[in-house]
């Protein structure tokens, strides 16, 4: 049986950050202009003195029915596919956003029921939700947990206040610390923790500083991009008013979190990502037994399942508007646009109403509201390159070999002896001598040096072909 | 066709600063003539290049033929040639105006008169062209007729109490210019029964009808099947075909007499045939001299071309061999460069020709072109008595074999208010000008003269005059001769090596801080290597300045959303596709933009 990922995408946000380049609206846009920011700050939650939530929501019936509006489109799309999709398991799932933890009571768990109906899901799956500190509600958390979601991504971003305000985050360090808590208290056994680095005004030491805090509370997983300056954000336009790191503070900080988070007890997998490493069946959170944790076959349980699933090119499907999907090495884009989106999902539920099934295992893009692309087997290998070297166990050549019967060398071998000799890539034995013996044995792995981390734009770049030659 | 009365023709131009509407005249001239409605015009019919409107600049002589009923009954024939506006064209602005029996002065009622009015003005007089002024814009609420009109009267000399006031953008008063016209402008001279004596003021490459030659007949007729003789390139040809300018169109007619204005086509293959200027006679019964004032235009400014994409080099080398097509000024030769491969040294009139030439290859030939710095012509005396003439610093001989050089050096006129003679003045020394002398044309207006050495003005003395006088100042230049001069070789050297393509020759006084400008400026283009990157300026293999481009330390991509890999790999393409506009000198990739950017060493 082959196997799929499912990412649901839900794009609202109580307010976009001024970094922020993903597709998200803000859901109180409309009610800051008809009435006053009231409707939109009842969205976010405020602690109060005993400690509880004041989730108000009775003013939002607006922002409301647009976010029920939307998910029922979503549910026509992910019903709309499932026949598409009835050769496969789905390994994990993925609510990312936006902001997902804003959907309404009983909106996610409406999607996960459309899902498990139409839908196989794994027994060990990795259910994986998004969360804004600001939107965390008991009720909601417990929810989640009672529909199958057992891992939680939470947004810090940074400990520092100043900095949260300078990115135009709503939130302070202590509403995340509430939130983390009112995670833990629901019963989520997985957690990841979101942080930025190079953020507008932050020292090498306050970054330390943040990374000291979230450490301290043992989540499973931490992940921690570098800020980058994207067009078109309001953070772009305004450039010049930030105060940025300079590159060498940047790589300064990206080295410390390496350091750092190792002597805690995380290893980096992936460029950016970071998982608690389970050293031995004495490890409590690896045998916690709960359905938090990942198989038990699968020896780093922690290490986001899903996202493993795009660098290493297995299926998945995204659901959504400008949800990215790729089955089979083909891939393709949702339509972006609210209304666009509306229409082709739509469109998609009235095929599985129908019982049309589309020819072969193929979801069959055939709606022209997407954007199809048909990989090449050059484009194929290309992505197998830059997307696997991200992953620091590289690029296994085996693989590589069995997929392409070619080896890697007879396509690259002129870029990789130069990218080696320049330190930047080395090619060694898959499994490390002495490693356990639970592991299969591996053949020979091409990855990144740590010099090869820092400019893995200009690494993975080299291993795209021209057009001439393709 | 009756034939028609030489009383009733009329030749003229029309003289202005840059700006201050001439081409918009010239459109409602024809507006109100009839000859096309507005809907049917394009705003300024006779700028018919794109990039001629878009610059508000005429690059080539445009002329049209219209007819005017006038107020005395007759009907008028005028032929309005348009020239160009620039001191790079001056040579063809003297073909143009040698054309004309007339001239019409605009000049801006706010501005007054500038520089280059001036040296128009004084181009029309010398041409004996009658010419009367009109003031425009009066629309302007800083427009002060009367203040300009005396200062026509005080500066140049020619009465200006009934001149037009006009608003060519609104159409108001140009009744009162074509009035004009027809009584202050004479009739034109010659004889029909002469043998043929026609003045060439321009040529357009056609590839169906050949090279169109635009002329003045002064004396005699052609038509159809008259044999003819360029006098000065001893070309020879049967006219094909001869006729007048309709607004954008040619219009054959029998043929043409002493007094028109007019084009023949004669199967002629190539615009060096027919250079501006040049006269053209009957083979048969040739006229006993040619017209006065012909010469032998030269290129004043050298740089070399090369195709961005290295592929595209025989692309590159048609389109100049068309251009040069309708544009004998224009020349080229192939050169090689170590940084830049194979591309084409090629001269211009002046900066201004280079970069419309360089914008016409890239837009109308779509080409993607790295250009080095433009230099002048400098002579190189050698210690065995040759002389070279060097248009490419690259060849510029050992030292021990240079005796002395020599420079170019142009006489200036800088027409500024007199709050920034100050500036300017001190702009001119900074040029290594010499002062020569300072005339108040009014009380607060004065002509400074200066002799500076063209290669001090070529690159951005315009702006820099522009900027430090907000924008008052004008300018007119025309060579003056060569000098000696304390000459030297800059060379830049990037990871050691050294880079052709970027190399100048520059005043020794002036190397040092140039050097150091340069090394700045490419550390600010050269993108982090893997490694770190000397950049250093040396002149005779003695390192002057220099600048390091660290190692780079960081090149990561964004976060990427749920699994938009699409997105993630344009992003490495866009990388790599900047990585082919690149040049590769030693283990250095410089960026297309780095040769391109030491031009401009004055901002910031």
């Amino acid at each position: 049986m082959k196997s799929l990922s499912i990412y649901i995408h839900i794009p609202f946000c109580v307010r976009k950050c001024l970094y922020c380049d993903f597709l998200s609206f803000p859901v109180c846009e409309n009610d800051i202009h008809r009435n006053s920011r009231r409707g939109c700050e009842s969205y976010v939650n405020q602690p109060d003195t005993d400690g509880g939530s004041s989730y108000v929501n009775s003013n939002n019936t607006d922002a409301d029915e647009r976010m029920l509006g939307y998910v029922d489109s979503l549910c026509r799309e992910i019903s709309g596919w499932a026949p598409a999709y009835k050769e496969y398991h789905v390994l994990s799932i993925f609510f990312g956003g936006g902001t997902p933890t804003l959907l309404p009571k009983g909106a996610v768990s409406r999607i996960m029921t459309v899902i498990r109906e139409s839908y196989r899901l794994a027994d060990d799956i990795e259910i994986t939700i998004e969360m804004n500190p600001e939107t965390a509600e008991p009720d909601k958390l417990k929810e989640y947990i009672t529909c199958g979601i057992n891992r939680l991504s939470i947004g810090l971003q940074s400990a520092d206040d100043d900095e949260l305000r300078r990115i135009g985050r709503i939130h302070d360090y202590r509403t995340f610390l509430r939130a983390y808590q009112l995670a833990r208290e629901a019963g989520f056994r997985n957690i990841n923790i979101d942080l930025m680095a190079a953020l507008p005004g932050q020292s090498v030491e306050s970054y330390r500083h943040t990374l000291e805090r979230a450490a301290a509370l043992k989540p499973e997983h931490i992940s921690a991009y570098s800020l980058i300056l994207e067009e078109g954000t309001p953070m772009y336009e305004r450039r010049q008013e930030f105060l940025f790191p300079t590159e060498d503070e940047d790589r300064d900080m990206y080295e410390l979190t390496g350091e750092y988070l190792a002597a805690c007890g995380y290893h980096r997998y992936e460029i950016s990502n970071y998982a608690r490493s389970v050293v031995s069946d004495a490890d409590p959170a690896a045998g916690c037994g709960s359905a938090a944790c990942a198989s038990y076959n699968d020896p780093e349980p922690y290490e986001c399942r899903h996202n493993k699933v795009y660098w290493q090119r297995g299926n998945y499907v995204g659901f959504g508007p400008g949800a990215s999907s790729m089955v089979e090495n083909v891939r393709w884009t949702n339509p972006s646009d609210m209304e666009q989106y509306r229409l082709y999902a739509g469109r998609a539920g009235a095929q599985s109403a129908a019982g049309a099934e589309t020819p072969g295992h193929l979801p069959g893009p055939a709606d022209a509201a997407l954007s199809v692309q048909r990989l090449t087997v050059r484009e194929q290998m290309e992505e197998v390159m830059f997307l696997g070297l991200r992953m620091m166990r590289g690029v296994d050549t085996e693989r590589f070999e069995r997929e392409f019967g070619q080896t890697v060398d007879s396509v690259y071998g002129e870029v990789i002896e130069r990218l080696c000799a320049q330190g930047l890539l080395v090619r060694e034995a898959a499994i490390p001598a002495g490693a356990g013996a639970f592991r299969p044995p591996g053949g020979m792995r091409l990855r990144l040096t740590k010099r090869g981390i820092d400019i893995s734009n200009y690494v993975m770049a080299q291993f795209l072909f021209d057009e001439t030659e393709g | 066709m009756a034939a028609i009365d030489q009383s009733k023709i009329r030749n003229f131009c029309i003289v202005a600063h840059i700006d201050h509407g001439k081409s918009t005249l010239a459109d409602r001239i024809i507006e109100k003539t009839g000859l096309l409605t507005s809907r049917e015009m394009q705003a300024q019919v006779l700028d018919n290049m794109e990039l001629e409107r878009e610059r508000g600049i005429t690059i080539k002589a445009q002329t049209v033929r219209i007819v005017y009923k006038a107020k005395d009954g007759n009907e008028y024939i005028f032929n309005l040639i348009d020239t160009p506006g620039h001191v790079d064209f001056n040579y063809e602005v003297s073909r143009a105006l040698a054309a004309c029996d007339g001239a019409i002065l605009i000049v801006d009622a706010a501005q007054g008169i500038e520089a280059q009015t001036l040296a128009n003005v004084y181009l029309a007089l010398d041409h004996d062209l009658e010419v009367f002024p009109v003031i425009n814009k009066i629309d302007l609420p800083s427009a002060e007729p009367e203040r300009v009109k005396n200062e026509i009267e005080d500066v140049i000399g020619i009465e200006a109490q009934d001149a037009p006031l006009i608003s060519a953008k609104n159409g108001t008063g140009i009744e009162e210019v074509l009035e004009a016209v027809v009584k202050k402008i004479p009739a034109p001279g010659g004889s029909p029964d002469n043998p043929l004596q026609a003045l060439i003021f321009d040529s357009v490459y056609d590839s169906y009808k050949g090279v169109i030659v635009f002329c003045r007949i002064m004396e005699g007729r052609v038509s159809k099947g008259t044999p003819i003789r360029m006098m000065a390139t001893g070309a020879t040809a049967e006219v094909v075909e001869v006729g007048y300018f309709g607004p954008g169109q040619f219009i054959p007619c029998e043929g043409l007499s002493a007094g028109m204005v007019g084009y023949l086509t004669a199967s002629i293959k190539n615009v060096k045939d027919t250079t501006v200027g040049d006269t053209v006679t009957n083979a048969v019964h040739p006229c006993a001299e040619p017209l006065p004032g012909y010469k032998k235009v030269n290129s004043m400014v050298y740089c070399g071309m090369y195709p961005a994409d290295g592929a595209k080099y025989p692309d590159l080398r048609d389109a100049l061999e068309k251009l040069k097509l309708n544009d004998a000024s224009l020349n080229y030769e192939p050169e090689t460069s170590i940084a830049l491969g194979f591309g084409f040294r090629c001269g211009f009139l002046g900066l201004l020709h280079l970069e419309i030439i360089q914008e016409r290859l890239e837009r109308e030939y779509n080409l993607d072109l790295v250009t080095t710095a433009p230099g002048v012509i400098y002579k190189v005396h050698k210690t065995d008595g040759e002389t070279v003439e060097l248009t490419n610093p690259s060849n510029l001989p050992e030292a021990s074999q240079i005796a002395y050089m020599e420079e170019p050096v142009v006489s200036a006129e800088i027409m500024v208010t007199t709050e920034f003679i100050g500036p300017i003045m001190q702009l001119c020394q900074e040029r290594r000008g010499r002062y020569i002398s300072t005339e108040y044309i009014e009380a607060s207006r004065a002509l400074i003269k200066y002799e500076l050495p063209l290669n001090e003005i070529i690159y951005d003395f315009f702006d820099a005059l522009k900027s430090r006088s907000r924008g008052y100042a004008s300018f007119d230049y025309e060579l003056k001769g060569y000098e000696q001069s304390k000459l030297v070789k800059l060379d830049i050297l990037i990871n050691h090596e050294e880079v052709d393509a970027l190399s100048f020759i520059v005043h020794a006084d002036s190397a040092y801080e140039r050097g150091r400008r340069m090394c700045e400026k490419l550390k600010d283009e050269i993108p982090r290597h893997l490694f770190e990157i000397p950049i250093q300026a040396a002149v005779g293999g003695r390192i002057i300045a220099r600048e390091t481009v660290k190692a780079m330390r960081k090149d990561v991509l964004a976060k990427c959303y749920g699994g938009d890999i699409t997105r993630k790999k344009k992003l490495l393409e866009k990388q790599k596709e900047g990585k082919k506009r690149m040049r590769q000198v030693g283990n250095v990739e410089i960026p297309q933009s780095a040769f391109m950017s030491v031009l401009k060493l004055d901002d910031k």
